[in-house]
């Protein structure tokens, strides 16, 4: 579904990305891990179009989108939640999931009601103004809105930063479940290790703007054999 | 009795229909290092912008070092030695990292320390090769590692870190925890975390917070085998 | 600290050498020894209609780089800035009919408008109104300073024996004089070097003032000003001190302004000169104290030169052009052309091997070279404590 080749990207003449090439098929779940400034976040922005590439290509389901806009790259069916969740301070929570809602074209009172039952705890906030929510509901709402627009691709910039212990939980739950019964297809930067491992299938690493190796399943609940991955000066 | 560094008297307030801090009552000792922590929503964040006097408090008093600092003009608290890590990195985003530290310090001391301070700060908190680096441009982390900076540098007796390890992996968590530790040899500090191995790591006192109001106080291991804290926070698995 | 530092990044974001080179002492320098140069050089090149021509592009120039300090710096957008100008100009021209002697009312002229700012800017800084109000308010003063003193035409109207003139403005303004000395006034040569001179000292006063803590808290205040209250600065007295600075300064341009043409009247005051004030800056570069000194005089010229010619409405010359400007050439003349320069020179050091992948190569190379020496004292830290840590 996603085809990732040679991707290099950065900020004006600073460069970031370095060659990225990575495959993800319908389905599967892929986590990304990596200290900060490696280049997580400025993968995802280039993969939504939020940044664009300096070289190589990206292909989605066998569209190449490599200079596609944002928005198109939206309607094609991949959704992100940007670190920093970047909701809509003076709309209401339930606006923020209405325009998430827009480029389905469907009616927000079905569709939303069933997005709910997955996000209870924001039930009683749908009325209140975005931006007075506490920045763990903020995150909450940025993945709803997110998931609002039935998304086949998912990019999720750490989702759980911010996050009480129980709801991360519910949500790692939650996506779980998606990509289980819905197939969606599911991009992870994350920090938390508990997390990335209950959602995600695969994880690479990512140090020094380049995917490195993946580590085996068995070894991300150590956290000693994690940082030889990741890097760590000895 | 000492007076304490901090104390709030049943603080209240309320916006926009939402009764976002409860009566709290809340003391706090010179150089110590409480972690608060509580549902999203609970009203941490606001409890410390009643703090910093970016928020008003509807009732109630706020007594540093035994001065009322209720009400007070934003930049007041601040002035008297409060400093604070916002939730989400409040910087000056067109200016050098250098320069928001340099900023930081400047206002109470000469340029002369100034530079030394500054150089001194960004070593302890490894960002020293970014000096010249656009804050704006940095990764996120990167970014509270900066505004980290940017409080120790002014020296402030109390601190205020809501959601240090955000965004950070788990060395640089554990980075961020020893300096902590450090820094709470000579300064009071309020820390707002969700990372439970991280909190476990630097606090002796835990206060919780529940829908504005303080529900429970003690020692890590306590709160977190209380039932309550369980339910509503910290789920079932084991931390 | 015992726990070892994760690997840094390779490449860090630091500001373009054009940057670098604006915000050093060099830059102004350079800005120096041209101004120099052109004082000392210009009366012997022009000729007296040209040289004063000349002085009335400086006298606008020194009105622009004070919207352009308030503004690009402060982050104040001040729609009135032509009030402090009229202000300026018609406070000499007042002070000087009444008094004889210039000395008094040159400093009134800068004084008054100050005075009025810091009224004003208490009321918008310290009432905590938004952007916004800044804006509406500013404009609405110009309009009804315009209005008012449009309606002054009688003779009643009068401070002292300096009657106000009304649409008919004043007349016949006493030239500057040496202090002391009545009978001794400049002329047009004078009058040109006072104009630069002063220009320079602006300039000059404006660097130094940004490179101290106190023009860098008003830099702050314009990028984030809830976090320069958290540290401890009130926001409210810098945004004051800058607004009030950049008053004075335009109040000694219209002083300038007063002398230059020896009449005054209330269009100064008007809604197009603050129009055109602000698209000087936004041409010449927002950001920059030079953008403002060279959008002002390359507009005026261009106006000028239109001016001459029927066929054209030079309004609507001078729309295009900030339609032009802001949808192509946003940063403005100044940082474009610098941009321009440095990658000119780069073409050049490189002997035209511009390509991209080499300047990415040396990019990295320089990073590589730098990362190493990021944190040596983590390095040399031992392993067996780091396991400590993890267990």
């Amino acid at each position: 579904m996603l085809e990732v080749n040679g991707l290099c990207a950065g900020y004006g003449s600073i460069p970031v990305l370095y060659d990225i090439s990575l495959a993800l098929g319908s389905g599967e779940s892929l986590g990304i891990l990596g200290h900060n400034g490696m280049g997580k976040t400025t993968l995802l922005r280039t993969l939504i179009g939020a940044l664009p590439s300096s070289a190589g290509s990206i292909r989605f389901n066998g569209e190449d989108i490599t200079r596609a806009a944002p928005h198109t790259r939206a309607r094609r069916g991949i959704a992100y939640v940007p670190q920093g969740r970047e909701i809509f301070p003076t709309l209401s929570a339930y606006d923020n999931l209405r325009l998430g809602l827009v480029k389905t074209g469907r009616k927000p009172e079905h569709a939303l009601e069933a997005l709910l039952d997955d996000f209870p705890r924001l039930k009683p906030l749908l009325e209140r103004p975005g931006g007075s929510l506490s920045g763990g509901e903020q995150q909450l709402l940025a993945l709803a809105r997110a998931l609002a627009g039935d998304p086949v691709l998912l990019l999720l910039d750490e989702p759980t930063e911010g996050i009480q212990p129980s709801i991360i939980e519910e949500i790692a739950e939650t996506l779980a479940t998606l990509r289980d019964s819905k197939g969606l297809t599911i991009v992870l930067v994350e920090q938390n290790l508990d997390f990335i491992a209950a959602v995600s299938q695969r994880v690479l690493v990512i140090r020094r703007g380049q995917i490195g190796d993946e580590i085996p399943r068995e070894h991300l609940g150590d956290l000693e054999i994690v940082s030889q991955y990741t890097g760590v000066h000895a | 009795m000492t007076t304490p560094l901090l104390e709030t008297r049943d603080l209240n307030v309320r916006f926009g229909g939402v009764h976002a801090t409860r009566d709290v009552n809340f003391t706090l000792a010179e150089a110590e290092l409480r972690c608060v922590i509580g549902p999203n929503g609970a009203g941490k964040s606001t409890f410390f912008k009643l703090l910093t006097g970016q928020v008003h408090p509807t009732s109630g008093q706020i007594l540093f070092r035994g001065k009322d600092i209720a009400g007070m003009q934003p930049h007041e608290p601040a002035r008297l030695g409060i400093g604070i890590k916002t939730q989400v990195p409040s910087l000056f985003n067109g200016l050098s990292v250098w320069e928001n530290v340099w900023l930081a310090a400047r206002r109470i001391n000469t340029p002369t320390q100034t530079e030394r301070i500054t150089r001194e700060v960004l070593e302890r908190v490894g960002m020293s090769a970014y000096r010249e680096a656009l804050v704006g441009l940095l990764a996120h982390g990167q970014r509270q590692w900066v505004e980290l900076a940017v409080v120790i540098a002014a020296d402030p007796p109390l601190i205020l870190l809501d959601e240090p390890a955000a965004g950070m992996s788990d060395a640089e968590v554990a980075r961020t925890a020893e300096l902590i530790l450090e820094i709470n040899r000579r300064h009071a500090l309020v820390v707002v975390e969700h990372d439970m191995s991280f909190i476990r790591k630097i606090a002796k006192t835990v206060t919780v917070l529940h829908q504005g109001a303080v529900i429970r106080e003690g020692t890590p291991e306590r709160i977190m085998s209380d039932p309550l804290v369980q339910q509503i926070y910290l789920g079932k698995k084991p931390h | 600290m015992s726990t070892p530092l994760p690997e840094q990044r390779t490449s860090i974001p630091v500001p373009g050498a054009l940057e670098r080179f604006a915000h050093s002492w060099k830059s102004a320098a350079l800005t120096l020894v041209i101004g120099i140069l052109l004082l000392a050089g210009l009366p012997y090149a022009l000729d007296d209609f040209a040289l004063v021509q000349a002085t009335v592009y400086a006298v606008m120039a020194l009105l622009a780089v004070s919207l352009g300090f308030v503004w690009g710096f402060g982050g104040i957008l001040c729609f009135g800035q032509s009030a402090f100008f009229g202000l300026g100009a018609y406070t000499y021209a007042i002070a000087v009919t009444n008094l004889g002697d210039s000395t008094v009312p040159l400093l009134l002229s800068i004084v008054l408008p100050a005075a009025f700012a810091a009224v004003l800017g208490y009321l918008i800084f310290y009432g905590r109104l938004s952007d916004v109000y800044m804006g509406v308010i500013t404009l609405t003063v110009t309009l009804i300073l315009f209005n008012v003193v449009n309606s002054t035409a009688g003779p009643e109207w009068k401070i002292g024996h300096a009657p106000l003139g009304g649409f008919n403005g004043i007349p016949n303004i006493a030239p500057l004089n040496m202090p002391g000395n009545v009978d001794d006034v400049i002329g047009p040569r004078g009058m040109f070097e006072l104009t630069v001179g002063a220009l320079l000292v602006v300039y000059l006063l404006l660097r130094a003032l940004l490179a101290v803590k106190l023009g860098r808290v008003i830099v702050a205040c314009k990028e984030n000003e809830q976090r320069v209250a958290l540290l401890g600065y009130d926001s409210r007295a810098y945004k004051l001190f800058a607004f009030v600075l950049a008053a004075g300064i335009a109040g000694l341009a219209g002083c300038l302004f007063a002398n230059w043409g020896a009449f005054t009247s209330p269009t100064i005051f008007g809604l197009a000169q603050s129009a055109q004030i602000i698209i000087w800056v936004i041409v010449g570069g927002l950001g920059t104290l030079v953008g403002p000194i060279v959008g002002s005089i390359a507009i005026q010229w261009l106006t000028t030169q239109i001016g001459t010619q029927q066929a054209i409405n030079s309004n609507l010359v001078l729309g295009a052009i900030l339609v032009v400007f802001v949808l192509m050439v946003p940063k403005g003349i100044v940082p474009s052309v610098g941009q321009l320069g440095v990658r000119l020179l780069k073409a050049l050091r490189r002997g035209g091997r511009g390509s991209l992948a080499a300047s990415n190569e040396t990019a990295v190379q320089r990073a590589h070279s730098a990362a190493p020496a990021a944190e040596p004292g983590a390095s040399r830290s031992a392993p067996d404590s780091s396991r400590k840590e993890a267990a």
